[in-house]
Parts: structure tokens; C-alpha cells; sequence
């Protein structure tokens, strides 16, 4: 069945009770055989099979034994398959000949590739890839940057949606790694949503949530979001914070907790340091203050905290709303701050979700395709980085580990000044996705840039390439990605991919082959030559660090459905990876980001409470661009609609980009619903029809999925100093009913 | 008593860093991270200073004439062309280095005075001034491999 509003029918549950099974199922012809795989268009891990008949999808059902989605489909899920049929996939690559784009053979794009990368030095070769690929395409892509050329330019566009959840899970708990589980949604007492419209990001989880709160005994409810989201809506206390003021909120409500006792001081005592600056930092955010900053009642403050100080079982939820805001890292900190003052993680119902944005982001994160050693380990460790010049019998010296890696804003910084004079862009469509896209479109279109780019569309990035290669897709080809909640999941190739297209690890194994990378022995660095076999490379580089792939194998994964590393809750002892030996950093200062020295490193297996103070946001609204743009999703479309775009069930409920604009606001512009409306920043100008909705005065939203229209057009180029993730909802714009 | 001069060179020098970090920043805009964390560090620097004053003018009653060269010029504004951003960087390093040891200084003679308050001031100020250091060391050490082989 094909559920009738996004998130279907209800099938309601009891505390502590297992989640219903929901079976969604969508054809469009009979299938002569299912194919096992999970959802590629968020970043939940719904289990699905792949519907097939000869070389063709024909359809999903969802996996009723998954542990994430119990056969549940996401809206996305159901129809945006078909995507992958569209007429105009990349079927050949492409190469730039007198200015235009010609198609040619592989032999050709990849030697042109080859001979550019033989050309430069290791400092001027970056990579930027998606999390969208799989786990072997990472960790394989991972390898050649460390190991092969030995460059520190290596990020994902992971950097854009998920890079505060591991920033925040590494300062607060040594390293990353998801504490809590999608279960605790079925024991929990409350829920608190920070920055979250898991409505729209995640459905299959917000239908978990909205059953327990269909259920008997259902979990109280708090959402903190400037807009009135289906997740506000069905809050209990829902708070419409103003944009860039999450860290005086969190800051604030810890003063209360630790106020009125609603703390665990034996947890705390037994399992955290740094509760005494925690206190004197928060001690400065009394209710009247905060109110005053964050533009919320203090009753609404006041309420907040019973619910979260009264919870005995509190489940958090962390996203955009916070990643992407001001103060990020601090931000996602303070949420587990929250949870370790209240000793509320690792046990049932009692846990954190700092969530991922992209469906393999998480792989990014572990294989260290966004630029982090692999494995969790620690560039700044010496022993850590031997392990890995050990394993893959290379110099240490050939291992990038002087600084931290270079970040997606920095490696864009760089090709801007001319010292990046080769950019492979695979999977993801920079030039929609990225912060003030003049900006971007002019680093793209440096002569001296090579930009190489890797995707099964031509997109609005394609345009600036001077190599495109086509490559295959989910259904095409065979690996492994995991969820936020560190399930593993099985993707196997169901059709062949169209034309020349290749599977991404072939062409990552191919670039590898032809660059005749060699290890010390003289033998060459990638020894696999298929998904299973760079699993099993992987499974060894993870062994002993926290995100061990040993005991899950393809054989476990196929047949069966999603398995976690690590258990289904971490931190179920209070033991943290803290040990100075073991982390993953020795700690960043939050409001500079400056990263810590190990000499000044006191981890013990305890975690860490860190505050900071709460700062205005560098671009505040003013006279000129008095209101406050906030970009984000609607739950029809994915990223930059390379997809989702293509499939018209999804596409027609949300087909061109719109502004939302609160009554009074609409009032005072004299602008109607439907109105044209446009929208200018210091950085450029869109148009949208207007909306008229929930959304707090002062504040307008655009989705930044569309590139005729691009949120991102307006959007500032700057970013969180420990996280270095861009902070998308801050820029100060004006707005007025266009052609007036 | 001379604590009032050292006072004084501390709150110079607080201030001649905020004054360079702004400048740094404005000169280096496009490299935003830096821009961004250079203003707010200024204001750091500004407020600290600014902490000090009711000290310096409750030690100054006591102070003779103040000594020849007690201050020091580290900078001379902010560059331009190859290796501009690393000389700036190291420049507010140095700048930032002579807070730290005049922190040091003048919280020795709070210890002395037995004056809790100061010491307040001062293990503050120098905790600000330790996280400046670390920021600019770093940042430049990310910036070096860059700037000195392909740059």
C-alpha cells in the first residue's frame, strides 16, 4: 500500500513494547524477484528490497524485519526509485574538447585524470565526495588520499549536514559514535527535538515517534525550532527560538536543572569532569536573560526544563536547526551536557541522537573520506597513525597527520586562491549545495582548476568539468552504508547500470590501478577488487577501534537485514572513549576552535562537560537586511532533486522553491499568499511565491533543493569553528513583493 | 611599587592585540574563519583590558615615574602578497606571547599583595590568552604546508 499522507497509517504501541511491523509496498508491476538493500534518500536506513523484472526496477517494499523502518517506506522511498531509469542519465564519460562537452571513452577521461594528478604535487590534488557513496567507495577513496598521494585535502559534503554530530560526539565522549539507539524511541518518557523536523528528514522515525505518542503512556514532547513544523506541531512545549541563539537556550536550561537538583551528582560524580566550569559558565543564563535572547517567553523556558528535568527516561534528537546555526558544536554539546548532568545515556529510552543529514554520511565519518584518520583514530597521535602506516605498509610521513585534515570550506578556499589545481568532485553538486553559490561558480570556473566530477546526472556542477564520470547508482551496484543509529545495512546490485556507467568503487579502483599506487614491499596499495573484498580491507582497518566492522559480515548482512556495530546502545557501562590513548581528539576549545595539545589531555574514561559562553551571531539582521533567512527540507525532496527531482510523485507536491513569511511580516511588505516575492542578501537575489505559515516574525525559510532558485544564492560563506560546518541559517536578507 | 607599569604595559598590550587581530582580520577578510574569530577574540582582548583599569589606578598612587622602554611596538600593520597571512598570524602570535608572560608577571605580584581580585582578573585574562595562543599556532600550522610548498 501506498501510505496516503507521508507518514501513513498509525500503529500504535506501549512503552517498551516492540514497534509494530508495517509492511508498505509499491509496484508498478509484478517483480520476479526482491533484491535487499536500504534507503539511499535520507539518512534513516529504512531496510527495503528492490523490486525487479528482467533488467528493471519495478518497485520497493519496505524490510518488515529491519530494525529500523519494521518494513515501513519513506514518501522518498516509494517512488524515488524511478529516478534511476530517467532518460537522461551519464551513460558515457564526458571530457571538456575546445570548450565544450564531448563524449568519449574511459580510457581516455581516466588517462587525462592520470596524467593531471602525475603532474601536480600531493598539496594540490583535493577531493570532495558526498555521503551518498557506499562504505567500500569511501574507505577505497580514503586510501588513496592518505596513502597514495598522501594529500590532507580530502571532505566530504558530509561537512555540510553531519560534521557537528561528530564534532560534538568526539568532544563530549572521546570519539565518535552514535551514543543511542532508534529503540530508545520505544522505551523513552520524552522526547526532546533540538533543531530536528525529523518529520520531514527522517519519516520512518517520526512515524516510530507518532505511534508512541498514539500509544498508552506516550513520551512528552519538546521541539525547538523557529518554525511551526509538523514536529511542532505535535509538541507539547514547543519553543520558536530565534535563529542563532540555540547555546543561551541549552546554556539556560542546564542552569535550572543544576538549580533545582534535577541532576544525577553520583552519575556526574563517577562519570564526567568538568562539571565545575560547566556550572560557573551556565550560571550566567538566568531565565529573564536567556527569554531576552532567544525571543522566547520565560514561561516557555520554564516549562521546557520540568519536562526535560522531570523525564525519567529522556530521549534527544539533534539536527540542522542546530548544526547548521550558530555556535554548533557548542550547541550539540550542551544537548549532551543535558544527558550526562541527568545520567540519562546508554539505557533503554535514556540516550542521544546527534543525527547524520546524508544516508551514508556516517561512512564518510568512520572510513575517513571526510578527511579524519580511519577508524576513529587520532591524527594527532603518533601510535594511531602508525597502526594505519603499519596496516597499509606505508611511510608514516606518507600519511597527512601535521594538522588537522583540510575541510570542505578550506579545500575550496584553497582551489579559490589557485594552490588546489585539481578538485574530484564525486557524488554531490556543489555548485547548488554550497554557501554563496556567485562565489562558487567562480572557483569552479578557474582555468587553472581541474575539476573532475563523478555523478549519474548532469547537474549544475557538471557544466564547470573538465572530466565527467558516469557512474552507477543504488540498485546498480553492491555495498554496505550505515544509519545514524550505527545500523549496517546490505545494498546489492539488483540491474545493471545504463550505458558505460560504473559502479564508483571500479572507477576509484581503476584511478588506483592506473596511478600504480605501491605500498613498501613494492606490492600494490589497494589489494581489492570488489565491494566484498574493500569490506574485508575495512573490517581489518576498523578492528579494535570503536566502529569494529569484525564480527559483520556481508554473509550476516545478507539475508538477514540491519545489524549495529558497537551494540544497540553505547556507553551502557559510563565508560567513555575518553582514555588519551584511545580518543579520537585530545579536545578542541569551542568558541575557537583551537585544537588541544595531548599534554593537556586528561581523559579517562570519563566524559566531558564542556561549556561556553553564548556569542551574537557574526551577521546579525540590521537596517538594511533586517530579517533573519533560514534555509532547509521538505520531506518530498532530497538535497539538490538530482533524484528526486526526476520522479514526478515526489516532484509535484513540492516542484519549485517557495518562501515562507509570517502574517505579520507579510503585513507590513504588503504581501499576499502567492505573491512573488524577492529575496536579497549581500551576496545575491531570488525570487519565490510566498507562504504565509507558521514561522516565527522576523524570520522567512526557503528549501535549498532548487537550483533555478537557489537558497544558496543568499546564503554567507562561514562556518563553526570546531565543526567547520557552514552555518546556513543566519544570513540576514531583505524581502519585498518582486517588481515593486 | 612598580606593579601600576606592568599594569599598564599588559592593558597596552591587550589592547595593541586587539587592535592588530581586527586589523588582521579585515585585511585577511576572505579567509573567514579567521576574519570572524579575530573579531571576537578582539573584543576579548578589549573587555579584559578594560578589567584592569580599577587596579591600575588603585596601584598607581603608589608608583614612581615610569621606566624608560617599558613598551614595545610588535607591530608594524597588517600585508599583503605571498605569505602575508602567515606573517600576520605570527605577528599576533608574538603579541599574544607578550600578554601571556605579563599575565604571568602581574599575577605573581597579585600573589604577593595577597590581592584575590587581581588574581581573578589575571587567571582569566591569561586563560583567554592561552586559548589565542593555541588558536594562532594551530591555525598557522594548518596554513604552512599550503603556503610554503605550493603557495
Amino acid at each position: 500500500m501506498i501510505p496516503s499522507d507521508p507518514w501513513g497509517v498509525r500503529t500504535p504501541y506501549a512503552p517498551g513494547q516492540p514497534w509494530p511491523a508495517r509492511v508498505d509496498r509499491h509496484t508498478v508491476e509484478e517483480p520476479e524477484r526482491w533484491v535487499q538493500t536500504a534507503s539511499l534518500l535520507h539518512s534513516n536506513g529504512d531496510g527495503i528490497d528492490i523490486g525487479v523484472r528482467g533488467n528493471r526496477i519495478v518497485g520497493v517494499r519496505g524490510r518488515e524485519s529491519d530494525r529500523v523502518n519494521r518494513g515501513r517506506l519513506d514518501p522518498k522511498d516509494v517512488h524515488g526509485w524511478q529516478a534511476n531509469a530517467s532518460p537522461d542519465r551519464l551513460t558515457r564519460p564526458l571530457v571538456r574538447r575546445d570548450g565544450k562537452l564531448v563524449e568519449t571513452g574511459w580510457d581516455d577521461a581516466m588517462s587525462r585524470i592520470v596524467r593531471r594528478s602525475s603532474e601536480l604535487k600531493p598539496l594540490e590534488i583535493g577531493f570532495y565526495t558526498s555521503g551518498q557513496l557506499f562504505l567500500e567507495d569511501y574507505y577505497t577513496l580514503a586510501v588513496i588520499g592518505k596513502a597514495g598521494l598522501g594529500t590532507p585535502h580530502m571532505d566530504g559534503n558530509t561537512r555540510l549536514c553531519t560534521a557537528t554530530s561528530a564534532a560534538a560526539l568526539k568532544a563530549s565522549f572521546g570519539t565518535d559514535g552514535q551514543p543511542g539507539s532508534y529503540t530508545d524511541v520505544d522505551h523513552c518518557d520524552t522526547i526532546a527535538l533540538w533543531g530536528h523536523n525529523v518529520a520531514e528528514t527522517q519519516a520512518v522515525l517520526w512515524m516510530r515517534m507518532l505511534d508512541r505518542r498514539r500509544g498508552s503512556s506516550p513520551p512528552a514532547m519538546l521541539a525547538v525550532d523557529p518554525r511551526e513544523t509538523p514536529v511542532a506541531r505535535e509538541a507539547d512545549v514547543h519553543l520558536p527560538i530565534r535563529p542563532g541563539t540555540n547555546l543561551a537556550l541549552m546554556n539556560g536550561l542546564l542552569r535550572i536543572l543544576l538549580r533545582r537538583g534535577w541532576v544525577d551528582r553520583s552519575y556526574i560524580t563517577a562519570h564526567t569532569q568538568g562539571i565545575d566550569d560547566l556550572e560557573r559558565v551556565v550560571d550566567a543564563y538566568p531565565v529573564a536573560r536567556v527569554a531576552e535572547i532567544c525571543d522566547l517567553p520565560p514561561a516557555g523556558i520554564e516549562r521546557a526544563a520540568e519536562l526535560l528535568g522531570g523525564a525519567k527516561r529522556l530521549l534527544s534528537t539533534v539536527l540542522q536547526g542546530f548544526y547548521q546555526s550558530h555556535q554548533a558544536t557548542a550547541s550539540a554539546v550542551a544537548v549532551n551536557n543535558l544527558h550526562l548532568l541527568r545520567g540519562m545515556i546508554g539505557r533503554p529510552g535514556a540516550g542521544v541522537l546527534q543525527m547524520n543529514g546524508q544516508p551514508t554520511a556516517e561512512n564518510t565519518r568512520e572510513t575517513g573520506a571526510d578527511g579524519d584518520l580511519p577508524g576513529f583514530r587520532n591524527w594527532d597521535n603518533p601510535s594511531h597513525v602508525r597502526d594505519l602506516a603499519a596496516l597499509w605498509n606505508v611511510d608514516m610521513a606518507t600519511i597527512p597527520h601535521w594538522a588537522p585534515p583540510t575541510h570542505a570550506m578550506q579545500i575550496w578556499r584553497y582551489a579559490e586562491q589557485g594552490s588546489i589545481r585539481m578538485l574530484w568532485i564525486s557524488g554531490t553538486n556543489p555548485a547548488v549545495s554550497l554557501p554563496d553559490l556567485a562565489r562558487v561558480r567562480r572557483i569552479l570556473s578557474r582555468p587553472d582548476l581541474f575539476v573532475v566530477v563523478q555523478d549519474i546526472f548532469p547537474t549544475a556542477t557538471t557544466e564547470f568539468a573538465d572530466v565527467v564520470l558516469p557512474a552507477a547508482t543504488w540498485g546498480e551496484k553492491t555495498g554496505t552504508f550505515t544509519n545514524a543509529d550505527r545500523t549496517v545495512h546490505l545494498s546489492e546490485k539488483a540491474v545493471e547500470p545504463p550505458g558505460e556507467a560504473r559502479a564508483d568503487l571500479d572507477i576509484f579502483l581503476d584511478y588506483a590501478a592506473r596511478m600504480d599506487f605501491r605500498d613498501n614491499a613494492g606490492a600494490p596499495l589497494v589489494t581489492w577488487h570488489d565491494a566484498e573484498s574493500a569490506y574485508a580491507a575495512w573490517q581489518r582497518c576498523s578492528a579494535g577501534r570503536p566502529c569494529d566492522y569484525t564480527g559483520i559480515t556481508y554473509d550476516k548482512l545478507r539475508g538477514g537485514s540491519g545489524l549495529q556495530w558497537g551494540g544497540e546502545r553505547l556507553y551502557t557501562d559510563g565508560v567513555f572513549n575518553t582514555r588519551s590513548g584511545y580518543c579520537e581528539t585530545y579536545g578542541q576549545e569551542l568558541s575557537t576552535g583551537a585544537e588541544r595539545p595531548a599534554s593537556e589531555h586528561s581523559g579517562d574514561g570519563r566524559a566531558f562537560l564542556l561549556a561556553t559562553d553564548y556569542r551574537p551571531a557574526p551577521e546579525v539582521p540590521g537596517a538594511e537586511y533586517p530579517m533573519r533567512l533560514v534555509t532547509g527540507r521538505t520531506v518530498w525532496q532530497f538535497h539538490t532533486r538530482t533524484k528526486t527531482g526526476r520522479v514526478p510523485e515526489l516532484d509535484r507536491h513540492a516542484p519549485s522553491v517557495w518562501v515562507e513569511l509570517h502574517e505579520s511580516d507579510a503585513g507590513a511588505l504588503r504581501i499576499a499568499d502567492g505573491d512573488v516575492v524577492r529575496i536579497e542578501s549581500p551576496r545575491g537575489a531570488i525570487e519565490a511565491p510566498a507562504r504565509l505559515c507558521g514561522i516565527r516574525p522576523g524570520t522567512v525559510f526557503v528549501p535549498f533543493h532548487y537550483a533555478e532558485q537557489a537558497a544558496n544564492e543568499l546564503t554567507r560563506t562561514t562556518w563553526d569553528p570546531v565543526s567547520k560546518q557552514p552555518m546556513f541559517k543566519l544570513a540576514a536578507v531583505r524581502v519585498r513583493k518582486a517588481g515593486s | 611599587m612598580h606593579l601600576a607599569h606592568y599594569l599598564g604595559l599588559l592593558h597596552r598590550a591587550q589592547d595593541a592585540l586587539a587592535g592588530a587581530l581586527l586589523e588582521v582580520g579585515e585585511a585577511h577578510r576572505d579567509e573567514v574563519d579567521i576574519a570572524s574569530i579575530s573579531a571576537q577574540q578582539a573584543g576579548i582582548c578589549r573587555e579584559r583590558a578594560s578589567s584592569l583599569h580599577p587596579f591600575a589606578e588603585r596601584y598607581s598612587e603608589e608608583a614612581p615615574d615610569e621606566p624608560e622602554r617599558l613598551h614595545s611596538t610588535l607591530f608594524h600593520g597588517s600585508r599583503s602578497g605571498g605569505l602575508a597571512l602567515l606573517r600576520d598570524l605570527q605577528d599576533l602570535y608574538l603579541m599574544a606571547a607578550e600578554c601571556d608572560v605579563a599575565w604571568a608577571l602581574v599575577g605573581q605580584a597579585a600573589q604577593g599583595l595577597r590581592d584575590e581580585a587581581l588574581s581573578e582578573v589575571v587567571s582569566a585574562g591569561a586563560a583567554e590568552t592561552s586559548i589565542q595562543l593555541l588558536w594562532l599556532r594551530g591555525r598557522m600550522k594548518q596554513a604552512a604546508p599550503q603556503a610554503l610548498i605550493v603557495g
